[in-house]
């Protein structure tokens, strides 16, 4: 055996190996970009759905699976973004927005105008989420509030914002909410063409920051996120503030709240106070748990996961896919703690 | 590998059951009609809107027992709007784009209706809503058979007129019903020598009315107009009744509140207070005592009838009924073909209004008794037209501008 040989057979390891990493990402990315052909256009709405509510999922993988942090209210930031989007399509319209006309309001608030900006509209959408959860995380991570209080505290602040939106029925559109858009950037939002478009936005969108989080977590900073969320004080002890690394987390997870209300409503065509309440934010909380938190791919299968089966149990049993939807949390959270993606990597190791 | 084993399982169980979803697609074979009912079986309004879904099941078996329409049998398609607006969305787009159906029979909250309207103007497909609402709406791919405001809300202003109430307190839920309702009220006193005393709204689901009830007593008005939903009408009408107010110094004029209703808040909290609707279940027509009888026949005989299933009820024969004339299921074909057409119902006979899709009913205002029925005390006689943007009435012409 001479020399070159042992560099050929080296070099064949490597690239087996290069193969045998790359086989996933090409596989999801063949699944995505076949989708519209594979499926019709109410189904691929659908999945743009489900892969919205994997964005947030995304960032509770980050802030829960990776930070530690409980968050029971994402679906505030969800809805910041979301209205935040609903506003600009709202004023697209021209003329006073139709729930306004109900409500008797006279004049387009203050508040509303600058929303007919897109850009504003969008920078709203994923800047006052981070900014928020910032002010939060400041207030919330610098008092050592964790655990159980951080969880309460999120969901009472999912419940009022809910409170609030409903109140402000003029500004807001109540308990209906914002619905019956037409155009986004001059494309007719009921053409299966502008929503065909649509889904690969929010694929590519979900696919850089799925390769950002990856990235973040892989980092320097990301292994002080999980030394953080083991063992907070001994991080103290070491010399970092782990308040601000906690706060950095969350503000992130929080924009990509914000980002994925602002792509759901164009794709849904409707944001109102029901989605963004404490059983939205926890159900995908239970999507995360069910995919595996542990992994951020965990967290993106299963809101993936877990939208398909709320579908396919509610069209099957309109009268009890609750019961169906409830036994499959359970199923795997009993058969498998880690979720699907511990159940996959323990097949992988075996 | 045990637990892979049974997580794969899952997995193919989820698919199966998406499968067997997708398998479904394509129009009905050979002697079917699909038609679709949306209503939510799951939350907080599957207490009401299973009632409802109910009534028009039984409609699509009566009509299949008479031979069904244009020779072929009506198939139900369920789904579940989970009493979440979107839902609703995702639901009616199922149903017309996968499931093809030829109509949906609907809705309940305005919430659910416009979250709805959208849906059906873009797929050019038909909706069949049938609660009262709050009028200001016509869509040209909705018919309305429940009642709209100049059917139920001003001829319920009228009675307390006639009674002579002239100081009135307004209550109701916070959502859109109610506040446009109180809009509509507040311009017929301004215009009918009334006097609104106060305004006030609570969340959905709210239950906490002593402080409420308060102002009311001591606002003392002749009489209370009460827009109030669900739940919260049982807390209401029970403090209301312990602060020592009686439906007879003070009654509370209810629009939300039906038979199905009366039963939850408790007959001895609320008999004697008057309500305004366009059916009771006590209402004296043949074809009542029929629906009532088969209502009671398939679902028990403890069940009552309500205003809302009474329309549900409806529109499944009027479509029907539409569809015979058309000679076609086809959509516009069937709304071009509505107007005009008449039916002996149990609230009496009702009419299309071709021009807004809305139906003439008659109004009639009733009493709570004490067996949880309702006796009929007035009624406006002969159907009102429908008029949902209140055009008739030049007190209103401010309310709908805009």
């Amino acid at each position: 055996m001479n020399k070159t040989d042992v560099m050929n057979k080296a070099d064949v390891m490597k690239k087996a190996d290069v193969m045998k990493k790359a086989i996933y990402p090409i596989l999801v990315g063949l699944l995505v970009v076949a989708a519209p052909f594979l499926m019709d256009a109410f189904r691929l709405n659908l999945l743009a759905k489900y892969l919205c509510f994997a964005i947030v999922a995304l960032g509770i993988g980050l802030a829960w699976g990776q930070g530690g942090m409980l968050t029971l209210g994402q679906g505030v930031f969800f809805g910041l973004g979301g209205y935040s989007m609903a506003m600009y399509l709202k004023l697209q319209e021209g003329g006073l927005p139709d729930f306004m006309v109900w409500s008797g309001v006279e004049k387009l608030p203050a508040l509303w105008t600058p929303f007919a900006n897109p850009v504003f509209a969008l920078a709203t959408a994923i800047l006052g989420p981070m900014l928020l959860a910032t002010l939060l995380g400041l207030l919330v991570f610098r008092q050592r509030v964790r655990g159980a209080y951080f969880a309460i505290l999120t969901q009472a602040l999912a419940a009022a914002l809910v409170i609030l939106l409903v109140g402000q029925q003029g500004l807001t559109g109540g308990t209906n909410g914002m619905t019956n858009f037409y155009d986004l950037f001059a494309w007719d939002l009921a053409e299966d063409s502008t929503q065909r478009g649509l889904y690969f936005v929010v694929a590519v969108v979900l696919a850089l920051l799925y390769l950002g989080a990856r990235q973040l977590v892989r980092s320097r900073y990301g292994r002080l996120l999980v030394a953080v969320r083991d063992g907070e004080d001994r991080v103290r002890f070491l010399g970092y503030d782990p308040a601000t690394v906690k706060t950095v987390t969350f503000a992130i997870s929080a924009g990509m709240a914000g980002l994925a209300g602002a792509l759901f409503v164009p794709v849904v065509g409707i944001i109102s106070p029901a989605l963004l309440g404490v059983v939205p934010s926890l159900e995908l909380v239970v999507a995360v748990a069910v995919g595996g938190r542990y992994a951020l791919a965990g967290a993106v299968l299963g809101a993936v996961v877990m939208g398909y089966a709320k579908t396919a149990f509610s069209e099957q049993f309109a009268d009890g896919w609750l019961y169906l939807q409830g036994a499959l949390f359970i199923l795997v959270m009993t058969l498998a703690p880690k979720g699907i993606m511990g159940v996959i990597k323990r097949a992988r190791t075996a | 590998m045990r637990l892979s084993n049974a997580l794969l399982a899952t997995a193919l169980m989820v698919a199966a059951a998406g499968c067997g979803s997708t398998g479904s697609t394509g129009s009905a074979e050979g002697g079917d009609i699909k038609v679709g009912i949306l209503h939510s079986l799951s939350g907080t309004m599957a207490i009401s809107e299973v009632t409802v879904r109910d009534a028009e099941l039984l409609a699509i078996e009566e009509i299949n027992a008479a031979g069904g329409v244009l020779g072929k049998k009506l198939v139900p398609v369920v789904e579940d709007g989970a009493s979440d607006w979107p839902t609703f969305a995702e639901k009616a787009t199922k149903l017309i784009r996968q499931d093809k159906v030829a109509t949906v029979f609907g809705g309940w909250t305005s919430a659910s209706r416009k979250a709805m309207l959208p849906v059906f103007e873009r797929n050019k497909a038909l909706l069949w809503y049938p609660v009262q609402y709050e009028g200001l709406e016509a869509s040209p791919y909705i018919f309305y058979t429940g009642a709209t405001t100049n059917q139920q809300i001003i001829p319920g202003l009228d009675y307390l007129k006639e009674q002579g109430k002239k100081k009135i307190f307004l209550v109701g839920s916070d959502y859109v019903f109610p506040r446009t309702a109180n809009k509509i009220i507040k311009a017929y006193a301004t215009a009918n020598g009334m006097e609104v005393l106060g305004e006030e709204y609570t969340p959905l689901g709210h239950t906490e009315y002593s402080t409420l009830v308060n102002k009311v007593a001591q606002a003392k008005p002749d009489a209370v107009f009460n827009t109030l939903n669900g739940d919260s009408n049982v807390a209401f009408f029970k403090q209301f009744k312990s602060a020592g107010l009686t439906a007879e110094a003070m009654p509370v004029l209810s629009v939300s509140v039906a038979e199905e209703e009366v039963t939850g808040i408790g007959v001895d909290n609320i008999a004697g207070h008057p309500v305004a609707w366009n059916y009771y279940q006590t209402t004296a027509t043949p074809a009542n005592d029929k629906f009532v009888a088969a209502f009671k026949a398939k679902y028990g005989a403890q069940k009552v009838t309500s205003d809302p299933m009474e329309a549900g009820y409806n529109a499944v024969y009027l479509w029907a009924e539409a569809v015979k004339k058309a000679g076609t299921t086809e959509v516009e074909a069937v709304k071009k073909a509505a107007g005009g057409i008449a039916l002996e119902r149990p609230e009496g006979l009702v009419t299309i209004d071709g021009e807004n899709q809305h139906m003439y009913k008659t109004a009639r205002i009733g009493i709570i008794q004490t067996d949880g029925l309702i006796k009929e005390v007035w009624n406006s006689g002969q159907p009102i037209k429908p008029d949902p943007y209140l055009k008739g009435y030049p007190w209103a012409s401010g309310l709908t501008a805009g």
